[in-house]
């Protein structure tokens, strides 16, 4: 993999920043992250770098007059990209779609495994069993066997709609 | 989690490595309440409110009794900053005002921020390297708190935070790291590089984008979701007794090639504090790795680590200030005040001794050429 800056040299520097919700990748040899001053990821913007080799930053503001707010709090999307904070626990609901891609990009995973607060354990149980079901799915899916794969459709659905009852009580 | 787990011969192994280069562990969990609108995004009533609901329960818990309990815009700006340099506040609670609230227990050990980014930051800090025995202390009170306060939380996500690079568990662990061999070396930028690379990042003294002053480096979790608790520690663990035996050999190599840059370096930070009519803070931390280093390789016979540690934290602006009148100083009088402490406190140790430097025989001249 070449430089991104010199095209010259092999990239050993890679770093991926999220920057208003969108992901910027750049990869740079030693002697350039060295002269932009790459030595702390925090401390410097992807943003200024990759503006600085002329391509187009993906953060483009869409549609803000039809724009979804989240029930919770009333934030936006683009309320979102501005200050990388959500607005409420609701919104990691209301903007799944988006959130799902860059939690996959900035994490080791896409589900939790880690402690459940008390009262939760329940819930733990659930996400392990959505996990073997959404694998089976995928079995289904992959080897035709259509019948198989909408049953576990909906027992996969009627588990979603179970938990989601259980986070609003 | 389960205390019979490996992590306890873990503990064992890092009881051997010197305290002298990991400084200390950290283990901080960020946690919100269901129905409250996130701090950075709340209204000031809504932070009121959070800060009424999270206070009176924190502050009950075993753990924190008869400990310090304040709302920000009770404190002065030095009591923020002396917080800060004690690494019980981030930065960015010291900026806070109404609508924000620490908790810390009596032995310094826990603090929890209420409303700085999450409504709760709860973080445990030891010295030494003892992450997993650190997150015990946090993972208890959190127990306890979660049972108290509804969380807000998804199987799926596990505990949701108001930036997603914190969603899942909401933990960040760290350990502050002396590296003065590595620095010295030169190696230290090679070492960063790998340590990104495994998804773990390096910061300086005081967090996210900070200098690393003194040769002092933080190294933290950088990934919250999709693995366990007690997984992310392990790697974190590996990774730092992994620097911390570079560290060591890296001292070795400087010794055996090098001892006059080693020595010159030692000396003249001595030479210095023990001198110096005026020195800022940033000149101060560098100079104490040193002397650190100087222990750590037998040059002191009075000098110890505690003195050098006590030096190192009553010297930054705050404490400096908040021991003397407790006034807002200009940063010129400062550095002659920090002089004047420094040279009373080195008063009774004496200069530095260094073994007699071996004279280079040919080979080692075409060596280091």
């Amino acid at each position: 993999m070449k430089c991104d800056v010199c095209k010259e040299a092999e990239a050993t520097v890679h770093l991926t920043q999220i920057v208003s919700g969108a992901m910027q990748k750049i990869d740079l040899c030693e002697a350039c992250a060295k002269a932009k001053g790459v030595s702390d990821p925090a401390g410097f913007s992807l943003a200024d770098l990759l503006l600085g080799l002329g391509q187009e930053t993906t953060a483009s503001t869409t549609a803000l007059a039809a724009e979804p707010r989240c029930p919770g709090c009333g934030m936006t999307q683009t309320d979102f990209k501005k200050s990388g904070r959500l607005g409420c626990s609701q919104c990691y609901e209301t903007f799944s779609d988006g959130l799902a891609p860059l939690l996959k990009s900035m994490h080791k995973g896409e589900q939790h495994i880690g402690k459940t607060p008390p009262g939760h354990s329940e819930n733990m149980a659930t996400a392990e069993r959505m996990k073997v079901l959404r694998r089976d799915l995928d079995h289904a899916i992959k080897s035709e066997n259509f019948e198989a794969a909408a049953e576990l459709r909906d027992r996969i659905k009627k588990l979603e709609q179970e938990s989601r009852a259980k986070i609003k009580t | 989690m389960p205390k019979s787990k490996p992590e306890q011969a873990g503990s064992h192994s890092q009881g051997d490595l010197p305290e002298s280069i990991v400084i200390s562990s950290r283990v901080r969990l960020a946690r919100n309440l269901q129905g409250h609108p996130f701090p950075g995004w709340a209204k000031k009533p809504d932070r009121l409110r959070v800060v009424e609901v999270i206070r009176p329960i924190v502050q009950e818990v075993t753990e924190m009794e008869g400990g310090f309990s304040e709302t920000m815009d009770n404190l002065s700006a030095i009591e923020k900053q002396v917080l800060v340099e004690r690494h019980l506040i981030s930065r960015e609670h010291a900026a806070k005002n109404v609508g924000s609230a620490i908790v810390i227990n009596r032995a310094g050990t826990i603090a929890v921020m209420v409303n700085e980014e999450d409504h709760m930051r709860m973080q445990a800090i030891m010295p030494g390297f003892k992450l997993h025995q650190v997150y015990e202390l946090i993972d208890q009170l959190d127990s306890k708190l979660g049972s108290k306060l509804p969380f807000a939380f998804s199987p799926k996500l596990g505990f949701l935070t108001a930036c997603p690079t914190n969603v899942g568990t909401g933990m960040r662990a760290s350990s502050m790291i002396h590296l003065p061999a590595l620095v010295l070396t030169d190696h230290i930028n090679k070492i960063v590089q790998a340590v990104n690379k495994l998804g773990l990042a390096v910061r300086g003294l005081y967090g996210e984008g900070t200098e690393a002053l003194g040769n002092l480096f933080q190294i933290s979790n950088q990934t919250t979701l999709g693995e366990k608790e007690s997984d992310i520690l392990d790697r974190l663990v590996k990774v730092i007794a992994e620097i911390v035996k570079h560290e060591q050999n890296a001292r070795l190599t400087l010794l055996e090639k090098n001892p006059r840059m080693v020595y010159d370096h030692v000396g003249r930070a001595y030479g210095i504090l023990a001198n110096a009519q005026t020195i800022t803070s940033k000149e101060t931390m560098n100079l104490l790795s040193m002397l650190s280093l100087g222990i750590d390789l037998g040059l002191f016979d009075e000098l110890t680590h505690a003195m050098v540690d006590q030096l190192f934290m009553d010297t930054q602006p705050a404490h400096l200030q908040r021991n003397h009148n407790n006034q807002k100083m200009a940063a010129e009088d400062r550095d002659g005040l920090r002089a004047d402490y420094i040279r009373a406190k080195l008063l009774g140790i004496k200069r530095p001794k260094f073994a007699p430097i071996p004279k280079k025989t040919q080979d080692d001249k075409e060596e280091s050429k």
